[in-house]
């Protein structure tokens, strides 16, 4: 007797599904010295060592600046390639790592300063051992 | 308190390929040539700090191999810092008071590893869904960050692999021993771009080895002749920067490691005479030129441009063919490093000498992260 998979699980602590079930990202701010985490878990502030009652939950802006990114052209085995492996900021922070898609594979396509959006999705049809399916976040040029 | 602290053994195995032999025995035979050249048997060393990143209990299986002596023997894990931060560990124990004589050993066994990386447990597979956490991705992403701030280029960074490669032609201790001119960087499989397989290091099995001495002692048993004073000796982990550690910061560690030892051992940038430091992919060889304040900021570029750091120029830089051509067996590297300034100090590095060298730097960083900074210096 097999039970039948729960509904889509966020891929990330830094993603979370709304009562509708729509993906969102999530994170915390230090009200105190401004930092800012792709978390909700933190107990303390690692720049400035505030503890848990200057730590706030905030939803982050879904749009932001490619900060750096390379073109992974040989991966772990099994992984498929190539894909653009990209670091960027989300306007107001945090930063977030993710996979750039939607963008051509020549190095001036992914400059940093491009501008991007974050768009859920399912996670590359990857299941876990139960069959569960999750969303992930990725990057796309805002223009797309 | 002040007393000077030295290095009279230091040695390496010739680093490559060695599946047939165990994690202890390549210790034991670069602690054994380390032992030798200090004049002093396994009987005189009072305690081991070792280190290994794939092996556990490292210290305890080499002297298994070369003499269960009882002693003290603390084994470290701290990336590719693990063998600086063992020479680290026994500066301070000896500048504590407690020790005069300590071996250190930093062995990896790393043929069929594969390309190295954080696999981030979890429920599936993240490669390729939050990027990529090869190391090559990594590196690769702050050789990018550095050349939006200085418009370095591609090219750039494969003319340190052509001038690493060169330096290893002249060292028979390192794993790839051949010129690589630049198109055949360039045209090299690309890895991670910028990154092509000649801008990565290899992974290969190797060890190497220490002893460090109160200055006490060395007088004691006659051994200035070979001795390298410690003259800084300095770590620092990732201070809190704003991308750290979505973005590992290799750059912020290796600076304020640097300040602290230039600070200790009382000297500036241009006393340096020549740098092994921790090129474990091309691109970052020209960040650690400004970390280490080789030169100003954004001038790493042209330090590599006009040759500054090729062996005849102004600071020679991983003369030994660096990471890039020995290969780089993480906990080894840092004392392996130590070796190579040990060799151009005492005037025996053969055809890739500095001459006149009299100071020398290493560097090592590991993600995570931690950096170590050494100065050394001829007795």
């Amino acid at each position: 007797m097999s039970t039948a998979p729960d509904s889509p699980r966020p891929a990330f602590a830094f993603i979370a599904f709304d009562a509708a079930g729509q993906p969102h990202l999530k994170a915390q701010r230090c009200t105190s010295c401004g930092a800012t985490y792709a978390d909700s878990e933190r107990i303390a502030c690692g720049r400035c060592g505030g503890r848990a009652n200057v730590l706030e939950a905030f939803t982050p802006a879904r749009e932001g600046t490619l900060h750096s990114a390379v073109i992974v052209r040989r991966g772990f085995p099994g992984i498929e390639v190539p894909f653009v492996s990209a670091v960027v900021d989300l306007d107001g922070g945090p930063t977030l790592k993710g996979t750039l898609r939607n963008v051509g594979l020549d190095p001036a396509d992914i400059a940093p300063g491009l501008r991007v959006q974050v768009r859920f999705d399912d996670a590359l049809g990857r299941r876990d051992k139960e069959g569960n399916a999750y969303v992930a976040h990725y990057f796309e040029p805002l223009s797309a | 308190m002040s007393e000077d602290i030295y290095i009279v053994g230091i040695n390496m195995i010739d680093f490559g390929r060695y599946q047939h032999r165990t994690p202890a025995q390549l210790g034991a035979q670069a602690a054994l040539a380390a032992l030798d050249e200090a004049d002093i048997t396994i009987g005189d060393v009072q305690a081991v700090f070792s280190g290994s990143n794939y092996t556990t209990m490292i210290g305890q299986r080499v002297l298994q191999q070369i003499g269960q002596t009882g002693v003290q023997i603390i084994n470290l894990v701290n990336a590719c810092s693990t063998g600086a931060s063992a020479v680290r560990m026994a500066y301070t124990a000896i500048k504590a008071g407690e020790f005069d004589t300590l071996l250190c050993v930093g062995v990896e066994q790393m043929t069929g590893l594969g390309m190295l990386g954080g696999a981030t447990p979890g429920s599936i597979p993240t490669e390729g869904i939050l990027g990529s956490a090869t190391m090559p991705a990594v590196f690769g992403e702050s050789g990018v960050e550095y050349m939006a701030r200085t418009g370095a280029t591609q090219g750039d960074f494969a003319q340190v692999a052509v001038k690493n490669h060169h330096h290893a032609t002249m060292n028979p201790k390192a794993f790839l021993r051949k010129e690589t001119p630049l198109d055949m960087v360039l045209e090299a499989e690309t890895i991670a771009w910028p990154l092509t397989k000649l801008m990565c290091s290899v992974n290969v099995d190797g060890a190497a080895a220490a002893v460090v001495m109160s200055g006490e002692k060395v007088r004691q048993r006659g051994l200035m002749d070979r001795a390298i004073r410690i003259r800084g000796s300095a770590m620092a982990s990732a201070p809190w920067q704003e991308r750290d550690p979505i973005m590992h910061d290799v750059n912020g560690p290796t600076r304020l490691a640097a300040q602290k030892a230039y600070a200790m051992a009382e000297v500036e940038p241009t006393d340096i005479d020549l740098v092994e430091l921790h090129d474990c992919f091309a691109s970052v060889e020209l960040q650690h030129y400004e970390n280490l304040a080789l030169c100003g900021e954004g001038e790493g570029v042209a330090l590599i441009r006009d040759g500054s750091t090729e062996l005849g120029g102004r600071i020679p830089v991983n003369v030994s063919g660096g990471l890039l051509s020995k290969g780089h067996p993480i906990a080894a590297t840092g004392i392996a490093n130590m070796y190579e300034i040990a060799l151009h100090l005492r005037g025996q590095a053969g055809e890739r000498q500095v001459e006149g060298a009299r100071i020398g730097m290493t560097h090592v960083v590991g993600l995570g992260t931690s950096a170590a900074v050494h100065i050394l210096e001829k007795a």
